[in-house]
């Protein structure tokens, strides 16, 4: 009887715990949530008070307001559309061969050893200062910005997939060898999915600098897309169509990075 | 040579050569062993027993010397290892674990099946077939690599240390249950311990390894019935006494190597 007693007690403390436990978590997701909030709040605050100069730092308010103007006219869109679309092409056409390029990297030493230098090469020249080239060899049409941000997308994605698969733990190639596994079975059973996690992540490198790539490029040399309505609202001074581009940056940025996570959840189910 | 001699080793040597140094893993080692017959190497680590147990398992090859391992049906591979249980594949479920070698030799789908499943029953796994390696404890991960090399139905079992990171009460079990599985198939074994324990509880013959250079040094044989329990082998005086002496060579043998 006593025991018992003395059991339930325990399990009282332990429940007291858990719930503090409980409600130190949602404090820290409140925090999460109350961050980007606060900073709004203030920047509305200050530039509404004319404490920090609301012709530099429109009040959010007002930049979502011409977010709503701007969208209405629909001209917006057809930025956003052209911008979506050279960063989906964009991006194939850099991941695709990089996959390639680095799983083969990874498994044939002679690949690697004869490709490395000049990835390691090219690697740190920013592809921004190769737009000059980009325009000569492909003209200025929608194909140059593609292959700008391609060849951006290429590089981080070729290392981590031939990284990926030279980290795979030697036991596993062992086991493939010892149970029989031809050059195909080894490709698709050992060396794909074991070098999916770290590929992935250099997917998720590769988003980020797309995202980049395109604004800056558009910025540069085109009359289209998000990075030229931000440039050119700048030039003309309408600062608040300014924020609204950034603002948009920012979303599919964020976007773009919970689509590939989800991806990676899929992917790796494993892990 | 009797006519039921499974595998030979004939005057078997490795040398690892790197710059200018070369060290002798194993040395001229010649060694029958008979079908059905359950055979444990036990040395000091780093004798070269890991050397030897690659070869035969074609991860390595020999700088000089042969192996034949006699070969019962054409279509039988001719061995599978049993490795440690980090050798479980993580992206795969314990059932794509298991079958892993019968879908390398593009066996028929319902045969991979039935073969598959009969050996996770066998070591209980029945109720996990599903899951991946992640959500298992370290035992039933050894366990998914036993099954994996009796499914593919091999001519002989090469098995490395399956249980040196395994706590006591699960070697335990896993011993006895590996017993139980091998006593069913009657496969030639060949497995690599430094337990003299493990080496007593499981084979019909221990072969002692000398360190460096690896040679067999001494030969025994254990004529207890089976099946055997580890308290049967523990209460067993006889057992005791070769324990002790084996005890002693393998501590002379490491004594030896750092002098």
């Amino acid at each position: 009887m006593k025991e018992q007693q003395l059991n339930e007690s325990a399990i009282q403390v332990e429940k007291e715990e858990f719930k503090k436990r409980q409600r130190r978590d949602k404090l820290k997701q409140l925090l999460t949530i109350s961050s980007p909030i606060f900073i709004l709040l203030l920047w509305e605050l200050l530039s509404r008070t004319a404490l920090i100069d609301p012709r530099f730092f429109p009040p959010p308010t007002k930049i979502l307001a011409t977010l709503y103007q701007m969208g209405l006219s629909g001209e917006l869109f057809t930025h956003l559309q052209v911008s979506l679309l050279r960063i989906f092409a964009g991006f194939l056409l850099g991941v695709i061969p990089a996959i390639c390029i680095g799983l083969l990297m990874g498994m044939y030493s002679p690949i690697r050893h004869f490709f490395s230098p000049l990835i390691m090469a090219l690697m740190p020249i920013p592809t921004l200062a190769m737009l000059p080239i980009i325009l000569i060899v492909f003209g200025i049409g929608e194909f140059s910005k593609m292959v700008t941000i391609a060849i951006s997308v290429f590089f981080p994605v070729a290392i981590n997939t031939a990284a990926g698969v030279t980290n795979i733990d030697n036991i596993y190639v062992d086991v493939a060898k010892n149970y029989g596994a031809n050059a195909k079975h080894f490709f698709f059973k050992i060396a794909l999915p074991g070098s999916l996690p770290v590929m992935l992540e250099g997917i998720q490198m590769g988003q980020a600098i797309a995202l980049l790539t395109i604004v800056a490029a558009e910025m540069i040399g085109a009359n289209s897309g998000i990075g030229y309505v931000i440039w050119m609202n700048y030039k003309a001074f309408l600062l608040p169509e300014m924020y609204v581009g950034l603002v948009l940056i920012s979303f599919f940025g964020y976007f773009f990075s919970l689509v590939i996570r989800g991806l990676q959840s899929k992917l790796l189910p494993w892990k | 040579m009797s006519s039921n001699t499974k595998i030979e080793l004939d005057q078997l040597t490795k040398i690892f050569y790197k710059r200018n140094e070369s060290v002798e893993a194993i040395k001229n080692i010649s060694l029958d062993i008979e079908d059905g017959e359950f055979v444990c190497i036990l040395g000091p680590s780093g004798c070269g027993k890991t050397t030897l147990l690659r070869i035969l398992a074609g991860l390595e090859t020999p700088s000089t010397g042969d192996i034949q391992i006699h070969q019962s049906e054409s279509e039988k591979p001719l061995q599978s290892m049993v490795f440690q249980e980090r050798g479980v594949i993580p992206w795969m479920t314990v059932e794509e674990n298991v079958a892993f070698g019968l879908k390398m030799r593009h066996l028929p789908k319902k045969e991979i099946k039935e073969r598959s499943d009969y050996y996770i029953k066998k070591v209980g796994l029945e109720k996990f077939a599903k899951l991946y390696p992640k959500e298992l404890s370290g035992g039933m991960k050894q366990r998914v690599s036993i099954a994996r090399a009796f499914a593919n139905d091999p001519e002989i079992l090469l098995m490395d240390e399956p249980f040196a990171a395994l706590d006591e009460q699960n070697k335990f079990i896993l011993q006895e249950e590996l017993l139980n599985i091998w006593a069913e198939t009657k496969k030639t074994v060949l497995f690599i311990t430094h337990s003299i324990d493990e080496a007593m509880l499981l084979s019909d013959r221990i072969l002692l390894m000398s360190s460096q250079p690896g040679q067999i040094v001494k030969e025994k044989k254990i004529d207890l019935p089976r099946p055997r329990t580890m308290e049967s082998i523990r209460s067993n005086e006889e057992m005791a006494q070769e324990f002790v002496d084996i005890w002693q060579h393998l501590q002379k043998e490491v004594q030896g190597s750092r002098a």
